[in-house]
């Protein structure tokens, strides 16, 4: 799958684009590791261009998230379409991961 | 993937589906996720179920490849997986004021296991992986795993249409 990763100050921005499913999530996976090992102070991943995900997705972004608890990196999920947002809801983990609205919203509340 | 409207002729596929008003086959490889999710999804629209509920049947039916994939086969890329559909009630009865919906069957030759032993994960154990049965069980109506005879492992799913699954895609 297409990754895009950008630094913008302190921050590491992925950009995935199209389905997170079992034969993409380990994509997803490498990148954020990657992302995560410089330790970063904020990992922002930008969902816009993901239309679907199912747990396996999910759960990178759960691994990911623990990795980041452990070293004090602040992980924000951007930009959710509402159908990757369902999958959230139904998980209860929209209750456990920071969401923004997109990833300005996200630097501005990081930097605030 | 194959399609089949009438008296399904899926070389190997299961003997006692031959009703399905739609079948296919496909080997167990993640990379046949996408269309399967893309079939279901619309034959679910065309048996007039509304978008959300569109994307939750895809969603359940990728959980269950996924699962099959993964624990039964083993990722080994050349297990044989079917999926089969029907429509139920849907008003071919002449009774229109049923509301319908929809019954898919997921068939495998995978390890079995012991259907009661299937279960989602407890939410509060937030850890990666284990969600998608809970998932399955969330959006559908109907969950009910069986051992097939011979070998492998069958799942049934329904959804009624307009039923209000334990999931409507609202916050709670």
């Amino acid at each position: 799958m297409d990754i895009g990763v950008q630094k913008e100050g302190d921050a590491v921005v992925l950009s995935p684009e199209g389905d997170v499913d079992l034969s993409t999530s380990k994509d997803l996976q490498h990148h954020l590791k990657q992302a995560l090992q410089g330790k970063p102070v904020r990992v922002l991943i930008d969902l816009s261009r993901v239309s679907y995900m199912d747990s396996s997705g999910v759960a990178t972004l759960v691994e990911a998230m623990q990795i980041s608890r452990r070293q004090s990196t602040r992980l924000v999920l951007c930009s959710m379409q509402q159908r990757v947002k369902s999958v959230f809801e139904i998980a209860r983990l929209d209750r456990v991961f920071e969401i923004a609205e997109n990833v300005e919203v996200a630097g501005d509340s990081c930097s605030g | 993937m194959t399609t089949n409207t009438q008296q399904p002729d899926v070389r190997d596929a299961p003997q006692d589906l031959g009703d399905a008003h739609l079948r296919v086959q496909l080997l167990s490889q993640p990379r046949y996720l996408s269309g399967a999710r893309d079939l279901v999804s619309a034959v679910a629209k065309r048996f007039g179920f509304g978008e959300t509920e569109c994307g939750q049947i895809a969603l359940a039916v990728d959980e269950a490849l996924c699962n099959v994939i993964r624990h039964g086969y083993d990722r080994r890329p050349d297990g044989k997986i079917w999926i089969s559909i029907w429509p139920v009630n849907d008003g071919s009865d002449g009774d229109a004021n049923r509301a319908g919906g929809m019954q898919i069957v997921i068939d495998d030759e995978a390890r079995k296991v012991d259907p009661d032993r299937i279960q989602g994960r407890e939410l509060d154990d937030i850890r990666p992986g284990g969600l998608g049965v809970y998932i399955i069980r969330q959006v559908m109506d109907d969950v009910r795993y069986e051992h097939r005879n011979g070998e492998g492992m069958r799942l049934i799913l329904v959804k009624n249409r307009g039923s209000a699954s334990e999931h409507d895609g609202s916050q709670k």
